[in-house]
C-alpha cells in the first residue's frame, strides 16, 4: 500500500507491507473536462504491479489485486466519498433487530459470461469463501455469520460445509444471520469479499482466478504475468458506476520512480504513489494534474503491553510521550507533506470521525510532555525503544519521532529495525516486541468501529499488542448492541474520546495520497481506500 | 575429451545439492514465515493459516521439506507452487527468464565486443596516449555504481534528449533494451578490457609473437590469430563467470529499468519468504554457472593446443 513510499524498494516491499486491504471506491461524478473532446472508448493504464494472490475476490488483501478485483466486481454496497452507502447490486438491505438481514438484490443484473447474478452467487460464493478449505485469505470477514464456528472450527473437524445463518429465500432474495447483532454490518458487506460468484467459478475455481469473470463494470482481458492487466468496459453493466472510458491497462512498475518517468515521457497514465526524490518537484511538474489528498488510514506506534515496560503503565506516561511528538514538524519535513498530523484514533472520511478527539494529548507540548511523564511515575527505565520494519520506507520518520521524544523529555529512544514486513510480523505475533512498535490501519469500510473495535477489542483480529481494558470492552460490547447505525456510530464516538484515558496506542498521522496523471486523461480521482476511482476516468480524443 | 567432459559432469551433482541445500536451509532459517505474511497487518485465521501451511508441507521437518522438493525437480521437473499466487514456479520462472535472457545476452555482446575491442587496441599500444585514455575511462566506468550510471544516462537520453525511451515498456524491443544492457555491461566491458589490455601487451613481448613476425606473417595475422589466442584464456574465464551475474545479478539494473526479470524476481521472492520460489530460481542459476565454468574449460584446450583433457 502507499503508507510505504520512501524505500528504494518500496513498490514490491509495499504489497506485503500492512497488507492494506481496499474497499470499494465510492463512484464520484467527475466534471468532464470541456476543452478536449472525450473518447468513451480510450482506454488509459494505471501504475500497478503484480498481484500476490490469484484474483479471487476472497483471497486477495494487498492493493494490487484489490484494485483489480474492484474493477471487476461489483458487491450489494459501496460507499461514496463522505463514507456513506450505496446500495449497488442491493436493492435493499433491511433489518429490524441488526441481527437478521434481508437483502433484496436488483434484478437483471448479469456476470461477464451472461450468466444472471441471483441470491444463489452470493451465498454460494460466501459460503465457499468461509471453508478453510478453500484457503482464502479474506475467510475470517465471513466469522460474524452464523454457523461459522461449525465450518472453520478453531479445533477439530469441521461439522457442516455451508453457513447455516445464510439462506436463500427466491432468486433475488437472501437472509444473513449473525452471531451477534452488528449496527454497522451492511458497511461489511460493501468489502469485496462479499461479491458474488458466478457458476464457472466453482467448477475450477484455480482457472477463475487466473481468469476472473465477475459482474463489475469491467471485464477481464488478459493477465500477462508481471507485466500487465488489461480488462475493458462491460456494455451490459447496470450499475450507477459505469465505465466513462473503454477500459484500463494496470502497468507493473517495480519502483515509483521509474513510474514516474513514464508518466512525463507519456508511456503511463496515473500514477497511484510518489517516491520521495520526486516528492519535491512533482507538483510542480504536473501542476493541477498533482493530485495531494487524504485518504482513510493511520499510523501510529503501539505499546506492546505485555512487556514488563508497559504491563501496569500509567497512561499519562504514554500522554507525555505523545506530547513529546512534534508531528507537525515531522509531517513537513521529513515526510514531505505526506501525512497529515493526527488528532484522534479514527481517520479521517470514515463515519463517526470526529476531529480533535485526543485533545491536548497530540499537540507538542515538551513541558506537558515532562510533566505528565512525572506525575505517571516515569517511563520505566527511562528508555524506549520504537520497532519498525526498513522495507516500509518508516527509517526516517522513526529516527525524528525518536529524536523528538529525547530532546523534549530526556527519555532515551532507540530505534529496534526489523530487515522486514515478514520479521517486523514474527516478532509482534510472537509478542517479542521490545517496547513500541510501528502499525498502521487501512479502513476496511467506513464506520469508525473499524478503527475502534477491530483493534482495541481484547480479542480483536487486529489487537496485537496486549490491550486489554474491561471497560472499554463493555463500552464496545454496547456499542455494537445499539438498535440503529446512528447509535452505534454514536456510542463508538464516545469510546473514541475515553481511548485518551488508555491511551492503547499513539496516534502519529492520517495518510496522504501522492499522486498524478496525464494529459491524455481528466477526471482523476482517489477514493478512500488510496486507490484511484478507475470508472471516472475519462480519456481525450488524440 | 568424452570422460574429462563426463567427470565434469558428475561433479555438478554434488554442487548442485550443496548449494540448493544451502538456499533452502537459508531461507528457512530467516525470520517470517510466507503463509502469515499473506495477511499483514489484520491477522488472519487461523484455520486458513494452517490449511495454507500444511498444503505447501511448511509444518514438515526442513529436511523431509527439501528431499520432497528435490523428489519434484528431479522426477517430475516440478519446482514447487509459489505461496502466494498458487502458480507453479516453472511458469513464474518462463516469465521471467525470457527476459533476462534477452537483457543479459545484448549485454554480454556490448562487453564481448566493445570490452575487447578496446582492450586489444589500448594492448597493441602500450605505454601511449591511446592505452592511457582507454585506462582512464574504463577506471572511470568501474568506478561509477551501476544506479548512478542509470540515473545519469536516464536524465540525458529521456529526459533532455529524448531520443530514447526511460523506461522498458516491452521487453521484446531491443531499442528500449539498449540503455539497460548498456548499462549492465560497462562494468563488466571496463574489466574485460583491462584483463584484454595486460594479455595482449604481455604477449607482444612473448617469444612466439617475436618470431611470428620474423617468420614474416602479416600483422594481421600476427595479432589475430597468434597473439590474440593465447591472451583471450584470463578474459574467458572472466567472461564465463560474468553470464551468471548478468543473468542473476540484474537487480539493480532491472529495477532502474522497471524491467521485471529474473533480479526483481529474486528480490521479491526473499522479501516475501517464498522459499520455493527463490530455490528454483537459484538452481537454475547454478546450473548456469556450472555450465558456463565448463564450457570455459573446454573453451582453453581451443585457444591454447598445449592444454589437454586426458
Amino acid at each position: 500500500m502507499r503508507g510505504a513510499r520512501s524505500a528504494k524498494w518500496v513498490a514490491m516491499a509495499a504489497v506485503v507491507a500492512l497488507g492494506a486491504t481496499a474497499c470499494g471506491g465510492g463512484d464520484s461524478d467527475s466534471k468532464g473536462d470541456s476543452k478536449a473532446a472525450i473518447d468513451p472508448n480510450g482506454t488509459f493504464t494505471v501504475e500497478s504491479g503484480e498481484p500476490q494472490n490469484p484474483l479471487q475476490p476472497a483471497n486477495t488483501m494487498e492493493s494490487y489485486g484489490s484494485i483489480v478485483i474492484n474493477s471487476l466486481f461489483t458487491g450489494l454496497v459501496d460507499y461514496d466519498e463522505s463514507g456513506k452507502i450505496v446500495y449497488m447490486n442491493a436493492e435493499s438491505i433491511k433489518t429490524s433487530d441488526s441481527k437478521t438481514w434481508t437483502v433484496k438484490l436488483k434484478s437483471g443484473w448479469k456476470f461477464h459470461d451472461g450468466t444472471p447474478v441471483t441470491a444463489e452467487s452470493y451465498v454460494k460464493a460466501w459460503n465457499w469463501a468461509a471453508n478453510p478449505d478453500n484457503k482464502q485469505t479474506n475467510s475470517f470477514w465471513f466469522s460474524d455469520i452464523a454457523g461459522y464456528d461449525k465450518v472453520a472450527p478453531e479445533k477439530g473437524k469441521a461439522t457442516a460445509t455451508e453457513l447455516s445463518g445464510l439462506k436463500v429465500v427466491d432468486d433475488n432474495t437472501f437472509t444473513i444471520a449473525l452471531t451477534t447483532a452488528i449496527p454497522y454490518y451492511e458497511y461489511k458487506l460493501g468489502y469485496q469479499a462479499f461479491s458474488p460468484l458466478p457458476d464457472s467459478f466453482f467448477k475450477d475455481p484455480k482457472a477463475a482466478g487466473e481468469k476472473p469473470v465477475g459482474n463489475g463494470p469491467y471485464e477481464f482481458v488478459s493477465w500477462d504475468h508481471k507485466k500487465a492487466i488489461t480488462v475493458k468496459k462491460y456494455a451490459g453493466y447496470k450499475g450507477s458506476n459505469a465505465a466513462k472510458n473503454g477500459g484500463v491497462v494496470f502497468k507493473n512498475y517495480s519502483t515509483p520512480e521509474t513510474a514516474y518517468e513514464d508518466l512525463k515521457s507519456g508511456n503511463l497514465d496515473v500514477t497511484t504513489q510518489i517516491a520521495p526524490k520526486d516528492l519535491p518537484v512533482y507538483k510542480q511538474d504536473l501542476g493541477d494534474r498533482a493530485i495531494d489528498q487524504a485518504y482513510s488510514a493511520i499510523q501510529m506506534i503501539t505499546p506492546a503491553f505485555y512487556t514488563k515496560q508497559w504491563k501496569d503503565i500509567d497512561p499519562k506516561v504514554l500522554q507525555g510521550l505523545s506530547m513529546a511528538i512534534d508531528r507537525d514538524t515531522i509531517t513537513k519535513t521529513v515526510l514531505q507533506g505526506t501525512r497529515e498530523p493526527a488528532t484522534g484514533w479514527v481517520a479521517k472520511g470514515v463515519l463517526g470521525y470526529q476531529p480533535d478527539v485526543a485533545g491536548d494529548v497530540t499537540k507538542y507540548n515538551p513541558t506537558k510532555a515532562k510533566e505528565l511523564i512525572k506525575e505517571g511515575g516515569g517511563v520505566p527505565g527511562n528508555a524506549i525503544t520504537i520497532q519498525y520494519n526498513t522495507d516500509g520506507g518508516h527509517k526516517e520518520w522513526v529516527e525524528a519521532v525518536c529524536n523528538s521524544i529525547t530532546n523534549a523529555t530526556g527519555v532515551k529512544c532507540a530505534t529496534d529495525p526489523k530487515a522486514d514486513f515478514q520479521a517486523d510480523l514474527d516478532a509482534r505475533d510472537a509478542k517479542e516486541v521490545k517496547s513500541l512498535y510501528r502499525s498502521g490501519w487501512v479502513l476496511d469500510y467506513p464506520v469508525n468501529a473499524n478503527f475502534l473495535r477491530d483493534l482495541y477489542g481484547t480479542k480483536s483480529s487486529g489487537n496485537q499488542s496486549g490491550f486489554s481494558n474491561k471497560t472499554i470492552d463493555a463500552d464496545i460490547a454496547a456499542a455494537d448492541s445499539a438498535t440503529t447505525l446512528d447509535d452505534s456510530v454514536k456510542k463508538y464516538q464516545e469510546v473514541e474520546k475515553q481511548l485518551v484515558n488508555y491511551m492503547p496506542s499513539i496516534p502519529l498521522w492520517y495518510y496522504k495520497v501522492n499522486a498524478g496523471y496525464s494529459e491524455k486523461v481528466s477526471g482523476v480521482k482517489f477514493g478512500q481506500d488510496g486507490d484511484p476511482i478507475l470508472t471516472g476516468v475519462q480519456v481525450k480524443k488524440k | 575429451m568424452g570422460r574429462y567432459v563426463a567427470r565434469r559432469l558428475l561433479q555438478m551433482i554434488p554442487v548442485f545439492i550443496g548449494t540448493t541445500l544451502l538456499i533452502f536451509l537459508m531461507v528457512y532459517a530467516l525470520p517470517g514465515d510466507p503463509v502469515r505474511g499473506l495477511f499483514g497487518d489484520k491477522g488472519g485465521s487461523p484455520q486458513v493459516i494452517a490449511a495454507l501451511r500444511h498444503q505447501y508441507g511448511l509444518d514438515q521437518p526442513i529436511l523431509v521439506q527439501y528431499w520432497d522438493y528435490m523428489k519434484g525437480i528431479i522426477l517430475h521437473a516440478d519446482f514447487g507452487t509459489q505461496i502466494g499466487s498458487g502458480r507453479p514456479v516453472t511458469d513464474v520462472l518462463g516469465d521471467a527468464f525470457p527476459v533476462t535472457l534477452r537483457l543479459g545476452g545484448f549485454a554480454f555482446v556490448i562487453e564481448l565486443v566493445l570490452g575487447i575491442g578496446l582492450g586489444v587496441f589500448a594492448g597493441l599500444r602500450a605505454g601511449r596516449a591511446a592505452d592511457t585514455s582507454v585506462l582512464m575511462v574504463t577506471l572511470l566506468l568501474i568506478s561509477v555504481p551501476v544506479f548512478v550510471l542509470g540515473f545519469i544516462l536516464k536524465w540525458i537520453f529521456a529526459d533532455e534528449l529524448q531520443w530514447l525511451e526511460p523506461n522498458v515498456n516491452d521487453p521484446t524491443n531491443y531499442g528500449e533494451l539498449l540503455m539497460p544492457a548498456i548499462v549492465l555491461a560497462t562494468a563488466s566491458l571496463a574489466y574485460v578490457s583491462r584483463l584484454t589490455r595486460t594479455s595482449i601487451a604481455e604477449n607482444m613481448r612473448a617469444d612466439y609473437v617475436r618470431t611470428a613476425i620474423a617468420k614474416g606473417l602479416p600483422r594481421r595475422r600476427v595479432v589475430g590469430v597468434h597473439l590474440m589466442r593465447n591472451s583471450l584464456i584470463p578474459v574467458v574465464t572472466y567472461l564465463g563467470t560474468d553470464i551468471g551475474a548478468l543473468l542473476g545479478g540484474a537487480v539493480v539494473t532491472e529495477g532502474i529499468f522497471n524491467i521485471q526479470g529474473i533480479g526483481g524476481t529474486i528480490y521479491q521472492s526473499i522479501v516475501r519468504r517464498e522459499g520455493t520460489t527463490l530455490v528454483g530460481l537459484v538452481t537454475i542459476l547454478v546450473l548456469v554457472y556450472l555450465v558456463a565454468s565448463l564450457l570455459v574449460d573446454l573453451l582453453y584446450a581451443v585457444l591454447d593446443p598445449r592444454i589437454r583433457y586426458a
